[in-house]
């Protein structure tokens, strides 16, 4: 495993930021990290960074306990709105970063170059990070990030301030990672970018895991259908709830949700038998934003 | 190791990229070009007045003693404002995020920072030091006793303020850090002050207040025991000016001085490595 916790706590005063994490994340995959403000995300990323210490529980990274400074040498981190000195020149930072890292010499010859390509900030390599602007800043990081060919990358809110083609360039380089066998922890508010990077997310909420989907799995739970219908009965609608999810009809549009794609034909078999008349049937899955506010639920606007 | 001597080079090379050690010489330049100046008018002015060889040497004497003080005080306030961001700072900012997350211990980040700024500080007071010997050697023809030893003791000075400087600002934000030290070395300095009166007035009491404030903090005996080191016979005589000591502390003094920078330096580097960032 690439991650593995069990029943991780953080307490801070009288504020339980994570109350009772257990999650574990494969070697090779992309890992999407989900909660809304305040679900100790952030907390957790450090405790598995160890700049946080737990108040419970335990956690390990590429096998070794999480505060154990040698393991970091495979370990990539791109922190949430990126800073450093700004005194330095991108291509000192990256050389700092490398050494400390306890990279040689001759190998970061050849990698501050090619990172500084990657990114897209070789024009600007001996430009200080004073003049950078904040989305230089977040590509300059995801470089240090990547420096060292590191194992396990975590990557949070890499996209922040990245202009369409900043975040595809985080795309690319996320396949890129998995490409080479990293495995990339993802935190990110865009659930778009989530679904279209990530092999597998969980959401978090109150410090705790609620749920996780293995997106390339393609699950059969919750697919959604909208049909354009006429001559529906409220009885007939209401008999839509045996295939388990809700149903809903305003005006023609009839939306419902069921758990399998094997009911599909039964479902339609159902509507025409009822004497409705139907011109469209849309089954469609739910995005990950659905989902997301499905488990999270819609009034959480923090 | 190599960490720490990584974190030591780049926190050099940020004083001398921020031109902060550049700035701290230029206004040291300055200092000493004001000094030599003052030292200069000084000269021709007791060669006119036929003043005797001897009292002559020891004013001049004293002209060092103040410029020494000037440096002394010159290279605390510079310790402590180059360096009271360091951790708070970058701890507030995140900066030492992406650097704790590296294969290096906290304990190599901290001591390599403390390095770094002691090397800048031994520069300057080196620099500084050298200057207003050269100037009264020079100019006033003047060659102060023991400077090195006084250079040392100023130095060891401000690696104590250094080093508590850095043990508050695990805990403190920037501002409160810079408060507490600098109200720590006031009250070294006020201490100083009133067992110097108690000696002169044979007040053993207010020796007791002063020396149990160099207690809290010993940076302002550490100077008086360096000024001590390095006054003539005709300072030492004037007894009671900021520049001379009528109570000069011990070595004993020293010692302690030491043993509470080494005891700053532990708490420091556990207090960094048991918070979280």
């Amino acid at each position: 495993m690439a991650i593995e916790t069990l029943e991780l706590r953080k307490v801070f005063g009288s504020k339980v930021a994570v109350s009772n994490l257990s999650l574990t994340v494969r070697r090779g995959e992309v890992f999407g990290f989900l909660g809304p403000n305040g679900a100790g995300k952030s907390t957790s990323i450090k405790m598995l960074l160890g700049l946080v210490k737990p108040t419970g529980g335990k956690a390990f990274v590429l096998g070794a306990p999480a505060d154990d400074v040698k393991i970091r040498a495979k370990i990539g981190f791109l922190p949430e709105d990126f800073r450093f000195y700004t005194w330095l020149t991108a291509s000192e930072l990256l050389k700092l970063h490398g050494r400390l890292c306890g990279m040689a010499a001759s190998r970061l010859r050849e990698r501050v170059p090619a990172l500084l390509e990657l990114v897209g900030l070789t024009p600007h390599r001996e430009k200080r990070l004073r003049d950078f602007s904040k989305g230089m800043l977040q590509r300059i990081g995801l470089a240090q990030a990547l420096i060292h060919e590191p194992e396990l990358i975590f990557l949070d809110e890499p996209t922040s301030g990245l202009d369409p083609m900043g975040r595809r360039l985080v795309r690319d380089v996320i396949r890129a990672q998995r490409d080479r066998g990293a495995t990339v922890f993802l935190n990110s508010h865009i659930l778009s970018e989530i679904e279209i990077t990530c092999d597998r997310v969980v959401f978090i909420k109150e410090g705790e895991v609620v749920a996780s989907r293995d997106l390339r799995a393609c699950p059969d739970d919750e697919i959604r259908v909208v049909a354009r219908t006429r001559n529906l009965s409220t009885e007939t609608v209401a008999g839509l709830s045996q295939w388990g999810g809700s149903a809903g009809l305003e005006g023609e549009r009839l939306t419902m949700t069921t758990h399998s794609t094997s009911a599909l034909p039964d479902i339609l078999r159902y509507l025409v038998a009822s004497g409705c008349d139907v011109f469209e049937f849309t089954p469609e899955r739910l995005s990950l934003e659905d989902l997301f506010l499905k488990i999270m639920g819609e009034d959480r606007g923090l | 190791m190599m960490g720490l001597w990584i974190m030591a080079g780049v926190t050099f090379r940020e004083a001398a990229r921020r031109r902060i050690l550049w700035t701290a010489l230029l206004a040291g330049s300055a200092f000493l070009a004001l000094f030599g100046t003052g030292m200069h008018f000084q000269v021709k002015d007791f060669t006119r007045q036929s003043m005797s060889p001897f009292i002559r040497y020891q004013l001049e004497s004293g002209m060092v003693q103040v410029a020494f003080y000037a440096v002394n005080m010159l290279a605390v306030v510079m310790t402590i404002l180059t360096s009271v961001d360091t951790l708070s700072g970058e701890m507030a900012s995140g900066t030492i995020q992406a650097i704790a997350t590296k294969p290096i211990s906290r304990w190599q980040v901290l001591v390599g920072k403390w390095i770094g700024f002691a090397g800048m500080i031994a520069a300057y007071v080196a620099a500084m030091f050298g200057g207003v010997t050269a100037v009264g050697y020079f100019i006033g023809g003047v060659l102060p006793r023991n400077v090195l030893n006084g250079a040392l003791l100023v130095f060891l000075e401000c690696l104590l303020l250094l080093t508590v400087t850095f043990a508050c600002g695990t805990w403190f934000s920037t501002l409160t850090n810079g408060v507490i030290v600098l109200g720590l070395h006031g009250l070294a300095f006020i201490g100083g002050w009133i067992e110097q009166i108690g000696a002169m007035t044979s007040s053993p009491r207010l020796v007791t207040v002063g020396v149990v404030s160099s207690l809290f903090m010993p940076s302002e005996a550490i100077w008086r025991r360096a000024s001590f080191e390095m006054q003539s016979s005709f300072t030492r005589a004037l007894q009671f000016t900021p520049f001379s000591n009528a109570s000069a502390p011990s070595a004993a003094m020293i010692g302690y001085a030491v043993a509470y920078l080494l005891v700053a330096m532990f708490i420091a580097i556990y207090h960094f490595h048991q918070r979280d960032l």
